[in-house]
């Protein structure tokens, strides 16, 4: 394999190079051919297998093939570390993902990108030294590897904190000024470190402090976003690894790296920007405005909150025609996704259509309620998307919406005050009937007050929605 | 301007891939519907994981001579790239393979 083969542009190289290339585009080729593939419902599974074979090829041949730049390959000590490292990493990752709850699955997701984020800031900072002073375009890639691979880590930390419940928002006015001058003084340290003309193995304070603001900077950018937010958060860090990954790329010319890096980014950003869309807010609004606090919405008069029987409810849902299940997190928190399909199948036998309704962004992920009804076996012609119910709500004879609360939330309509204003919701309100199951008088996720629990056609059945659907199946049955 | 014309003709293969990458990361994803977003997420974020293989050039390449800061830098830089990789194609699959079960 290390017969020289030819000379390109003055440089030799061997067999073992040209496999190895060649090995990076079939790698690039599958990447692609991945994504493509997990785009559509059919092919979803069989384009991550084809993505991760892509990432396993790459591994491979850069184990066996790669050379430094004086010729030399990889030492066999060093092939054994490397092993040691991908065996305990791959261990521990098998075992997390095997073992997650569906319900934990954004934090686990966001984890994982905050691993990704990690590994490019660490290479980029081990290779910061090794660039050449005056040598402005690796240590422009480098930087910026580490200034971006560092915030997507300690942002997609604190997202994972804040989805797991571990840390909550915390907002003032005043930390839109104090992120702002954090992100000019971390730019204005990485262009000195890149532009300075001192040679980067003095400079060794500098990168190390830039690490630190950027960290830091990570922390604070994703501090102040609320709750709702979150979805799109984690689908911008997600980009921003990716990016930091193809820095990595351009550090080691290596054009896997760069292709699956900026992929990656850029479909982050597209998700990003139809996530956006579902909440009818921009990407500006989101980072910048800071949703989630109580916000300064109109004084509704707040009516009467009248509950309901479970005999009555069972009475309604049993002679209705249509029925349509709504369901939020709280659904997904109580691990009730298996009792609500009981609820639905004991209805269908009564000759009740029973159809879910999923909101773009229900749960704390888009499309996450959709994995978690999946789990509990609930027909995939079953879930309608918000756009395909709506025009149908009217005719809807009841509307259950479990442990849902934003999406419903008719200020997005009719309350210019509100935080959610403007952002497209599921039309209960409009259903004949509706029962709103909750485990008490609590606010939504984004904090905001919901008027549609004082509507009068509404009737509240409180308790823990599992148990509540439990009841209700055992009430329905006795009947 | 002439700056501008010599950068591009300096790194015009980079600047190919950049352009196509993001032109076919934007195709790919456009039309993907809202049940997939959390798959589709999951499975670019082992993509991203990519890294992995900076990863293994940093630590194959280390100096093993004596014990370093950087060494033990390089082998948690692996370890994390992993993590990412492995989990998060794993994590994917598992997602994906509940789709499946309801089709029968």
């Amino acid at each position: 394999m290390d017969e020289i083969l030819g000379t390109v542009n003055g440089m030799k190289f061997t067999l073992g190079d040209s496999i190895l290339e060649l090995s990076y585009l079939f790698a690039a080729l599958l990447f692609v051919w991945g994504l493509k593939l997990l785009s559509h419902p059919e092919t979803a599974r069989r384009g991550n297998l084809w993505a991760a074979a892509g990432m396993g090829l790459a591994m491979l041949t850069t184990l066996l093939l790669h050379k430094d730049h004086a010729g030399n390959g990889i030492p066999l000590t060093n092939v054994w570390i490397i092993l040691a490292a991908i065996g305990i990493g791959s261990v521990i990752g098998w075992i997390v993902a095997m073992r997650v709850k569906m319900t934990a699955m954004p934090q686990l997701v966001s984890f994982y990108n905050a691993t990704g984020g990690a590994a490019s800031a660490l290479v980029a900072l081990l290779e910061f030294p090794k660039a050449m002073a005056g040598d402005f375009t690796s240590l422009l890639v480098t930087v910026l590897g580490l200034i971006i691979g560092s915030v997507a880590f300690s942002g997609s930390m604190i997202a994972y904190g804040k989805l797991d419940g571990k840390v909550g928002d915390i907002f003032a006015g005043y930390m839109k000024y104090i992120n702002i001058s954090l992100m000019l003084i971390t730019l204005a340290l990485g262009a000195y470190l890149v532009f300075s003309g001192i040679p980067p193995i003095e400079l060794t304070w500098g990168i190390y402090l830039l690490l630190i603001l950027s960290l830091l900077y990570g922390v604070l950018f994703v501090m102040p976003i609320g709750g709702a937010d979150m979805p799109v958060v984690i689908s911008l860090l997600n980009a921003l690894t990716g990016i930091a990954a193809a820095m990595g790329g351009f550090i080691y010319s290596n054009e896997a790296m760069i292709l699956g890096g900026i992929l990656v980014g850029a479909a982050g950003m597209i998700l990003t920007m139809l996530m956006c869309k579902a909440m009818n807010r921009s990407l500006l609004n989101v980072i910048i405005g800071a949703f989630g606090g109580g916000g300064a919405s109109i004084s509704h008069e707040q009516g009467t909150i009248r509950e309901i029987q479970l005999s009555d409810a069972a009475v309604l849902l049993s002679y209705s025609q249509k029925v349509v299940i709504i369901p939020g997190y709280g659904l997904a928190a109580a691990q009730a996704q298996h009792m609500v399909h009981e609820l639905e199948e004991i209805l269908e036998a009564k000759g009740v259509n029973v159809r879910y309704a999923i909101h773009p962004v229900a749960g704390r992920m888009p499309g996450h309620m959709n994995v978690l009804l999946a789990e509990a076996d609930v027909q995939y012609e079953q879930l309608v998307e918000m756009d395909h119910i709506n025009p149908d709500m009217p005719n809807v004879d009841v509307a259950i919406i479990i442990g849902a609360n934003d999406v419903v939330n008719p200020a997005a309509y009719d309350d210019p005050g509100s935080p959610i204003y403007g952002m497209p919701i599921i039309n209960a309100h409009l259903a004949k009937n509706i029962i709103i199951m909750k485990r008490g008088m609590g606010k939504g996720y984004a904090g905001i007050e919901n008027f549609l629990f004082f509507n009068e056609k509404t009737r509240m059945l409180f308790g823990d929605a599992k148990s509540s659907l439990q009841k209700l199946v055992n009430e329905i049955k006795s009947m | 301007m002439e700056q501008v014309f010599q950068f591009f003709f300096t790194y015009k293969e980079a600047i190919f891939i950049i352009a196509l990458s993001i032109f076919l990361g934007i195709e790919v994803i456009s039309h993907v519907p809202a049940v997939l977003h959390t798959p589709l997420m999951s499975g670019a974020n082992a993509v991203s994981g990519v890294i992995i293989i900076g990863g293994i050039i940093l630590v194959g390449h280390a100096d093993l001579s004596h014990f370093s800061l950087s060494l033990v830098l390089g082998i948690l830089a692996l370890i994390f790239a992993t993590l990412n990789v492995v989990g998060g194609f794993a994590v994917t699959d598992r997602m994906l393979e509940m789709f499946k079960k309801k089709k029968k």
